[in-house]
């Protein structure tokens, strides 16, 4: 391999490498403060640009979410002037309390989308419930299967990647044609459903859609985890008699753990801010409205009160992860962090 | 493994004769081939559907014949037609402009702080490993709304560069973290003989790694396309006419009856935005795949 470099043996990874700027006789603090220092300078550009793209217009949205909507009042005519709101927004939000003319707040009539607040918070924590069970029980026996040998395995390996290359916004356009009224699922059951009609037809479409987009990523992440396990536990729990149900139950679940949490940890995130599939297939109609589509609704009704409510999404998107790390023990920087003491 | 189920199942095992062995490894093989083929069908079929449609004539739309009938090229002309308002060819130009200026920015930026996130030593490693994460998770919709107030005011709706901007927030991310992973894979003992040899940090950098990191790279850089060219909620709602990609494009693809989808041609549309993807991840299988697990495992 090393040719090009000529016959210097290479140098073992264990001993002290010689650092330039140190100086003599460096010892392993030295070391991490040089690497520090390169590290550092390696690092700055992509912290300054998530900064720019991401804790920027977070900190943004904080503020606004603490200011007043300008425009004219929806009642009274007249031009309201902002201002700072306090906790106002969240309130509304929350409460679903709409602006009353003459100052002061009532319940948001129905329809309007201050209303719509817990609805799009069960359909979205609903979608992502319904979604990640379906894809983890489907992805997980998809693994299983392709992390057995046969003729083929690679065919299938290769055609779980097509749902998850096709674009969301093409799988949304192509299952609304597959679930119109004279398409290929109604003809298929032999059913005459509505599919984008009605409350849960609508939903169903969104859940059955979304699982077929998102399965194969599921699968995959699964089926990387499997092959972590090494052939010989296998083996030697064989040759003590163990059964398939007690192979799967007691090796491959605890051994499959943390991949498997990992990916669930990955699309819970992902369902949670769900937005394409529903705004392209249903609207948002019968109560298919996601909070990301909520707020898309909100923008150009107000900015600030949009921000309140993208703030309070991120905010349950974040608990959500919060949760899955310090409790049910997805360790992300741990599982795709550096492997520490150990690294060759 | 004590346990009595165990040990009767055992039992049980020595009892049966070598003959039903055999017969249930056949059986075995032939449940693994049944389902292979429900995966097939059900990953394929859709994907299927949407072909067959897109070659079919239009007065055929809702024809089920499951394989492909009045067979046409007609949809693909209609998809590439301007007159009904739709301007597909346009917004495959923007969707390969951002795609590609997203691609290459988070490469050059991301390729940095993989080095130093696989290679280096130094404190708050993990936490800098933590918010990369966090950032690649984040929801779009908390950035559109302080991003549209910034861009209507300073007069960037619909530019390229107000819809490149925000697409860096989650492919560099994707970026850094994919690359890491590569990179801790990678033969660093050539790094260490290079310094030996009088190399600069620097320069065993750029003339060992780079040229070995190229693999690597290049599957960074399909995933990274790929996810920007896929990207749907900031461009619907910063890009205009002019700007707008190919997801937005199909999304709101206009028929010559206001009241009837052009499914065919959408159809035909969706095809088109595909198959280069389509082609591009079979071709590359096992790196796609190793990428996109990266995250997940060691």
């Amino acid at each position: 391999m090393a040719t090009e470099l000529g016959p210097t043996p290479v140098k073992p990874a264990s001993g002290t490498p010689e650092v330039h700027h140190g100086p003599k006789g460096v010892g392993e603090d030295n070391r991490i403060l040089s690497q520090g220092k390169w590290a550092s300078w390696l690092l700055a550009p992509t912290i300054v640009a998530l900064g720019v793209v991401i804790v920027y217009p977070i900190i943004s949205a904080i503020v606004m979410s603490f200011q007043k909507d300008a425009g004219l009042d929806p009642v009274t005519g007249l031009f309201t002037a902002g201002g700072p709101a306090g906790i106002q927004n969240y309130v509304n939000w929350l409460g679903q309390q709409c602006a009353a003319p003459g100052g002061g707040t009532v319940a948001c009539p129905p329809g309007t989308l201050g209303g719509q607040f817990w609805t799009a918070t069960g359909t979205t924590f609903l979608f992502t419930v319904i979604t990640v069970a379906f894809e983890t029980v489907l992805g997980f026996w998809m693994a299983m299967i392709m992390a057995r040998t046969f003729k083929g395995r690679g065919l299938v390996r290769a055609a779980v990647l097509v749902p998850w290359a096709i674009p969301t916004a093409v799988t949304a356009q192509l299952w609304l044609f597959m679930f119109d009224f004279n398409g290929i699922i109604n003809k298929l059951f032999n059913a005459s459903i509505l599919w984008t009609g009605s409350e849960w037809p609508a939903k169903w479409a969104v859940i059955i859609a979304d699982t077929w987009k998102t399965t194969p990523f599921m699968a995959l992440l699964i089926l990387a985890g499997l092959q972590m396990i090494p052939a010989e536990v296998y083996e030697a729990s064989k040759v003590d008699g163990a059964s398939a149900w007690q192979r799967f139950r007691l090796i491959t679940l605890p051994l499959v753990k943390p991949a498997l949490m990992v990916a669930i940890l990955f699309r819970t995130l992902d369902a949670l801010r769900m937005f394409d599939l529903p705004y392209i297939l249903t609207g948002g109609a019968n109560n298919t409205t996601t909070l990301s589509i909520l707020v898309i609704n909100q923008i150009r009704q107000g900015f600030n009160s949009a921000a309140a409510l993208s703030t309070i999404t991120f905010l349950i998107i974040f608990l959500v992860a919060f949760i899955f790390v310090r409790f049910l023990g997805a360790n992300v920087v741990e599982q795709s962090g550096a492997t520490g003491k150990g690294k060759k | 493994m004590t346990t009595t189920a165990a040990s009767t199942g055992l039992r049980a095992e020595q009892d049966k004769g070598r003959k039903t062995a055999q017969n249930r490894e056949k059986w075995a093989s032939v449940r693994t081939y049944i389902s292979a083929a429900v995966i097939l069908i059900w990953c394929l079929a859709p994907a299927y559907w949407m072909v067959v449609t897109a070659f079919r004539e239009v007065g055929f739309t809702y024809d089920t014949t499951p394989w492909p009938t009045h067979v046409t090229l007609d949809n693909f002309i209609t998809a590439f037609d301007t007159s009904f308002g739709n301007r597909f060819g346009q917004a495959l130009l923007n969707s390969i402009i951002i795609g590609v200026t997203v691609t290459v920015i988070s490469l050059i930026i991301g390729v940095f702080a993989a080095y130093a996130l696989a290679r280096l030593n130094f404190r708050f490693k993990y936490l800098v490993l933590g918010f990369i994460l966090g950032a690649s998770m984040f929801p779009g919709v908390a950035l559109i709304t302080p991003l549209f107030q910034l861009f209507t005011n300073i007069g960037w709706m619909g530019t390229y560069q107000a819809l490149i901007i925000p697409n860096i927030s989650f492919v560099l991310p994707l970026t850094v973290y994919t690359l890491t992973s590569f990179f801790r894979e990678m033969p660093w003992e050539l790094e260490e003989s290079a310094r030996v040899d009088g190399c600069t940090q620097g320069q065993a950098f750029r003339k060992v790694i780079m040229p070995l990191a190229a693999p690597a790279i290049f599957t960074t850089a399909i995933l990274a396309f790929i996810s920007s060219w896929n990207e749907f909620l900031i461009a619907s709602q910063l890009s205009n006419e002019a700007t707008k990609p190919v997801t937005v494009a199909i999304a709101s693809f206009a028929g010559a009856q206001p009241n009837q989808i052009p499914y065919t041609a959408i159809m035909a549309a969706g095809t088109i935005v595909t198959i280069p993807l389509v082609i591009l991840v079979l071709v590359f299988q096992r790196k796609i795949v190793a990428g996109l697990t990266a995250g997940a495992v060691k």
